[in-house]
C-alpha cells in the first residue's frame, strides 16, 4: 500500500515535470509569436514588461485571471463551463506518450499512436460544445466551420500516420523513433521516403489547430472570434492554453514521426554531435513551432471552400496513394527500419 | 502491461484539474457585475436575436458522415500496418484491394458533389 502511494506520488511528480514546463512554454510561445510577427511587420513587438518584454505573457495571464467571466444569459451554463475543460484536457494528456529521449517517456504505451489520435480527436468536442453552449450566432457558425475543418484534416493526418506505421511496424512512439536510427543521420529519417505525407502532415496539423492560414473558425473579419467569442477572462485563457499546447504538440509529433525525434541529423560516426539527445528533439520542434508563426505572418487566410477542397480533394487522395507506396517500399525492402 | 496505463489516466485527471483550477481561480478572482446588456449574445452592437440555434447547412452533416467512414478505414489500416511485415505479400495485395474499394467510394462521393462548397 505504502509502495503504491509512493509510486503514485512519483508519477504525479513526473506529470507535473511535463505540465508545468508546458504551461511556461505556452506563455513563452505566445510572447515569441507576438515578437516574431512584430519583427516580420517591422515593429518592435512587446518590449515593456520585463527585459525585452519577456514577462508580457505572464502579465497577460494575471490580467485574464482578474477579469470577469461573462456567461451569456441564454447560454447553457454547465456546457459553457465544460467546453474549455474538454478542450484543454486532451491537449495536455496527449503528452503522456511523447518520448523526449531514449527511455524518457511517461507512459511507454504499445498503442501510443492510437492514444494520440484519440486525444487529438477529442479536441473538437471542446470547440463544438463551446459554440453550442454560447447560444450566439457567431459562436455557432465558428464551431460548425471549425468542427468540419478539423475532422476533414484528421483523415489526412491519420492516413499520413498510417504511412509512418507501415515503415516503422509499431504503434509505440519510442519504436518509431528507433526505426529511424541508422548510420546516415538525417537521411535515415522517414521524411525522405514519405516526403509528400510529411508535408501533408504538418499542413494538416496547422489546419487541425485552426491556425492561420486556415483560421476561418475564428476569422475575425467575418465572425469576430468564432467559437470562443462569448468567452472572457480565465475561461478564454483555458481555450488559449489548449490551442497553444496543441500547436506545440503538433510540432513535437511532426519531429517524432518524420524527423527522427531525439536522433542527431549528423552521421553517428561524427562523434559527439552524431549522438542522439533531447536537445535535437527540442530544436526540431522549435523549428516547426516557428513555422506556425511564419505561416501566420506570410499567408493570407484561405476561403472556407478552398480549405475543404485542399483537405478532401488534394490531401486525402495523395495520402491514400502513399499508403500503398509505403507498403511497397517496405515489402520490396527499399526501406529497412532501424538499419 | 496494464501498469503502463495508470500514468495516462492520472495525466488525464491532472489535465482536467488544470482546466478546472483555472476556471475556479478566474471566477473567484474576477468581479461579478452582470447586467442585461452585458449578458446578451454578442452581435456587434445590433439588437440580439432571441435564440441562435438555427438550421445549419446540410453539408456539415455530410462531412460528419464521411468523416466517420474514413476514420473507420484508418482504424482498419492501423493493425494492418503493424503486422504487415509478418504476413507479407498477401497483406500487401489485400490492402491494395481494400484501398481500391475505398477509392471507388471516394470517386462516387466526389462525382456526386458531396465535397463541393462553391
Amino acid at each position: 500500500m505504502h509502495a503504491d502511494l509512493l509510486l503514485a506520488a512519483w508519477t504525479l511528480a513526473k506529470i507535473l515535470a511535463i505540465s508545468v514546463p508546458l504551461i511556461i512554454a505556452v506563455a513563452m510561445y505566445s510572447y515569441w509569436e507576438r515578437k516574431v510577427i512584430g519583427w516580420m511587420h517591422v515593429r518592435m513587438g512587446p518590449n515593456k514588461i520585463g527585459p525585452w518584454g519577456l514577462l508580457q505573457a505572464f502579465a497577460d495571464v494575471f490580467k485574464l485571471l482578474f477579469k470577469e467571466i461573462v456567461v451569456p444569459a441564454n447560454a447553457d451554463k454547465p456546457l459553457f463551463y465544460l467546453a474549455p475543460v474538454l478542450a484543454v484536457a486532451p491537449a495536455f494528456a496527449a503528452w503522456a506518450v511523447i518520448p523526449f529521449d531514449q527511455g524518457v517517456v511517461l507512459a511507454n504505451l504499445n498503442v501510443g499512436l492510437l492514444y494520440l489520435l484519440a486525444m487529438t480527436s477529442m479536441g473538437v468536442y471542446g470547440i463544438i460544445l463551446a459554440g453550442w453552449a454560447s447560444n450566439s450566432r457567431y459562436a455557432l457558425l465558428g464551431a460548425m466551420r471549425s468542427a468540419a475543418q478539423v475532422v476533414s484534416y484528421e483523415i489526412a493526418m491519420g492516413m499520413a500516420l498510417v504511412c509512418v506505421l507501415v515503415l516503422a511496424g509499431s504503434l509505440n512512439l519510442t519504436d518509431i523513433v528507433n526505426a529511424q536510427a541508422g548510420g546516415k543521420g538525417l537521411l535515415d529519417w522517414f521524411w525522405l521516403p514519405l516526403l509528400p505525407v510529411f508535408v501533408i502532415y504538418f499542413v494538416a496539423g496547422v489546419a487541425e489547430t485552426n491556425r492561420a492560414p486556415f483560421d476561418v473558425a475564428e476569422g475575425e473579419s467575418e465572425i469576430v472570434a468564432g467559437f470562443h467569442v462569448e468567452y472572457s477572462g480565465s475561461a478564454f485563457a483555458v481555450f488559449f492554453l489548449a490551442e497553444y499546447a496543441n500547436m506545440i504538440l503538433i510540432s513535437f509529433l511532426a519531429s517524432v514521426m518524420f524527423l527522427g525525434g531525439w536522433l542527431s541529423p549528423f552521421p553517428a560516426s561524427w562523434g559527439l554531435i552524431g549522438q542522439g539527445s533531447w536537445i535535437w528533439l527540442f530544436a526540431k520542434a522549435f523549428a516547426f513551432a516557428f513555422m506556425y508563426l511564419w505561416f501566420r505572418a506570410t499567408f493570407p487566410r484561405y476561403r472556407y471552400d478552398q480549405i475543404m477542397r485542399l483537405g478532401w480533394k488534394v490531401f486525402i487522395p495523395i495520402t491514400i496513394v502513399w499508403v500503398l507506396v509505403a507498403g511497397c517500399m517496405k515489402y520490396f525492402g527499399w526501406i529497412t527500419a532501424g538499419a | 502491461m496494464l501498469a503502463e496505463y495508470w500514468p495516462v489516466l492520472l495525466f488525464l485527471l491532472v489535465a482536467t484539474g488544470i482546466g478546472v483550477a483555472l476556471l475556479i481561480a478566474g471566477s473567484l478572482l474576477g468581479p461579478k457585475r452582470p447586467d442585461a446588456e452585458k449578458l446578451s449574445p454578442y452581435e456587434c452592437g445590433f439588437e440580439a436575436f432571441e435564440d441562435a440555434r438555427m438550421k445549419f447547412d446540410v453539408r456539415y452533416y455530410l462531412i460528419a458522415i464521411l468523416f466517420i467512414i474514413f476514420d473507420l478505414e484508418i482504424a482498419f489500416l492501423f493493425p494492418w500496418a503493424v503486422v504487415f511485415t509478418k504476413i507479407g505479400l498477401i497483406a500487401l495485395i489485400e490492402m491494395a484491394l481494400f484501398l481500391a474499394l475505398l477509392v471507388v467510394g471516394f470517386v462516387y462521393i466526389w462525382k456526386k458533389g458531396a465535397l463541393e462548397w462553391e
